[in-house]
């Protein structure tokens, strides 16, 4: 009744699939030259020396330093690095944040009193913890982890609150007539009804782990994009840096993309 | 006689709050026997949907006794399917929030489902229901825990006027053909003598039981769309508008 089981199509209606089709080929097509676009005038004026390439780097040059990385093996040591640390930062993030959501949400009075400590901490500049997670916690992955998780962790409680909040009363209160525990209510209703929230709060998750990470890795490291950044900052090789820069982009699209498929795969009632 | 299926005695109930004390109920008294649709009407926020819930023991009245013999089912005002679940899920919520999930109770639930018309929509989404049928199908939800006493809460309000009618005559059959008792809370003084045995009317807040109507209709076809044909319809309408006393 609901699914479009018709197999005639109107000549109309094949026009307008046309059209709608024809559309989005446009926008995908249009995106693709804009950004072979960019690299190709990069490319050029940094060849015929409009802009100095040892200030902006160059793409060919920027393929150039990513073949050596990899040939030598450190270019996925270096992703390894990072990504493993901002994986680690995003799951412990999102799961602490979830357990620590539930228990705000399961007590009122619990709430209450958190409530302006989570506000200071929003507020504060995750960052200037960075030296005291140093100090504590020596110069290896730890201190990073933990900027990331710093970073993300109270963001994540305080959308996921507001989203359990947000639940219908009224849902609640129809399982209430059936009768049902607190913990029924969370699993039967708040948690499933929370779901666009939970993916929400992931995506927004997802970025700033990759900030929380980067930023760690500036402060210390011994391998990972963000070091090779700062190295390459420090030594002036431009190249170094751009590539990183691009390889950093490319992979946090691709887990934003992972996301968004999770959340089509999860939400199918929408 | 037939069986006392509710019994309320002098039921008051205040809520508190920062700014002081309401008094919303106030000596509230009658009687609910077994096959009975009785109608609870009164002006707005007099504390109808409270009493709905005093009787279902979601609250507790301050005063008095409420006695229940029976199983009672609660309809809220919207359907309130989880979208998150398809119909088949929905209908058997109440079942697994009591644990009473088995054979011969999904069989049941199943049956309900094919004798009112969702059968092959067991595996779609709240969402791609109409009105009506959502209506249904958490009318559904409720009957599979075998109710005695069904509650209604302003249970159509949420729907236009033509599903309105449309659906409160289905469930009006679907209840009696399933011979249950009810008690129908509405603001709609039509909707009440069309469906109802008797009507309590309430007053303003503090509310207290003004009068009990008794309606007899004299019409063959004694279903709500049929019998507002009939010719006490109007008195009826008329005497509880006026006991209702409505100044805006």
């Amino acid at each position: 009744m609901y699914e479009a089981a018709t197999p005639y199509i109107s000549k109309e209606h094949r026009e307008f699939l046309k059209k709608v089709k024809r559309k989005n080929v446009l926008i995908r097509v249009t995106q693709f030259a804009l950004l072979i676009l960019f690299f190709a005038t990069w490319e050029i004026v940094a060849r015929y020396k409009i802009v100095d390439p040892f200030l902006v780097s160059q793409p060919s040059r920027m393929l150039k330093t990513m073949m050596t990385l990899s040939q030598n093996g450190s270019l996925f040591m270096h992703i390894w690095v990072t990504l493993s640390e901002t994986i680690i930062g995003f799951t412990l993030g999102t799961i602490i944040g979830m357990i620590i959501a539930i228990l705000l949400w399961w007590s009122d009075f619990l709430s209450k009193v958190a409530e302006p400590y989570l506000v200071v901490l929003n507020s504060l500049p995750k960052i200037a913890l960075g030296p005291i997670f140093i100090v504590w916690m020596g110069n290896g992955e730890a201190p990073i982890i933990t900027m990331a998780l710093a970073i993300s962790l109270i963001v994540t409680i305080i959308s996921l609150q507001t989203g359990f909040k947000e639940v219908d009363e009224e849902k609640i209160k129809l399982l209430k007539t059936f009768g049902a525990t607190k913990m029924q209510i969370l699993t039967k209703c708040i948690l499933p009804a929370s779901v666009p929230t939970i993916i929400s709060a992931i995506k927004i998750n997802i970025g700033l782990s990759w900030v929380g990470v980067i930023t760690g890795e500036f402060l210390v490291s011994k391998a990972g994009l963000g070091y090779l950044i700062v190295y390459g900052g420090q030594i002036f090789k431009l190249d170094l840096v751009m590539t990183s820069v691009m390889i950093l982009s490319i992979l946090s699209a691709l887990m934003y993309i992972f996301i968004v498929y999770l959340e089509k795969k999860l939400i199918r009632w929408r | 006689m037939n069986k006392i299926m509710v019994s309320l005695k002098d039921v008051s109930f205040n809520y508190h709050t920062l700014e002081g004390e309401t008094e919303a109920l106030k000596n509230i008294s009658f009687d609910v026997y077994e096959g009975e649709f009785v109608g609870i009407i009164g002006p707005s926020g007099c504390g109808k949907s409270t009493l709905l819930s005093i009787i279902s023991g979601l609250l507790k009245p301050s005063y008095g006794s409420v006695e229940v013999n029976g199983k009672i089912g609660y309809m809220l005002q919207k359907d309130h399917l989880f979208e998150w679940r398809n119909i088949w899920q929905n209908a058997l919520l109440g079942l697994e929030i009591q644990k009473s999930l088995t054979e011969e109770s999904k069989k049941y639930v199943e049956g309900l489902l094919v004798k009112y018309g969702l059968g092959e929509f067991k595996n779609h989404y709240p969402n791609q229901l109409s009105g009506g049928m959502r209506q249904r199908a958490a009318l559904i939800r409720t009957l599979a825990l075998k109710p005695d006493i069904l509650l209604l809460d302003e249970a159509f309000s949420a729907l236009d006027y033509q599903t309105r009618l449309a659906i409160s005559d289905e469930v009006y059959k679907i209840l009696k053909y399933e011979q249950k008792t009810a008690v129908i809370v509405t603001h709609d003084i039509s909707e009440a003598i069309s469906m109802c045995d008797r009507i309590v009317v309430l007053s303003n807040r503090p509310a207290h039981v003004k009068k009990i109507y008794d309606i007899v209709l004299t019409c063959e076809d004694r279903t709500p769309i049929g019998c507002r044909k009939a010719p006490e319809f109007r008195e009826y309408f008329n005497s509880i508008w006026k006991e209702l006393d409505v100044h805006v």
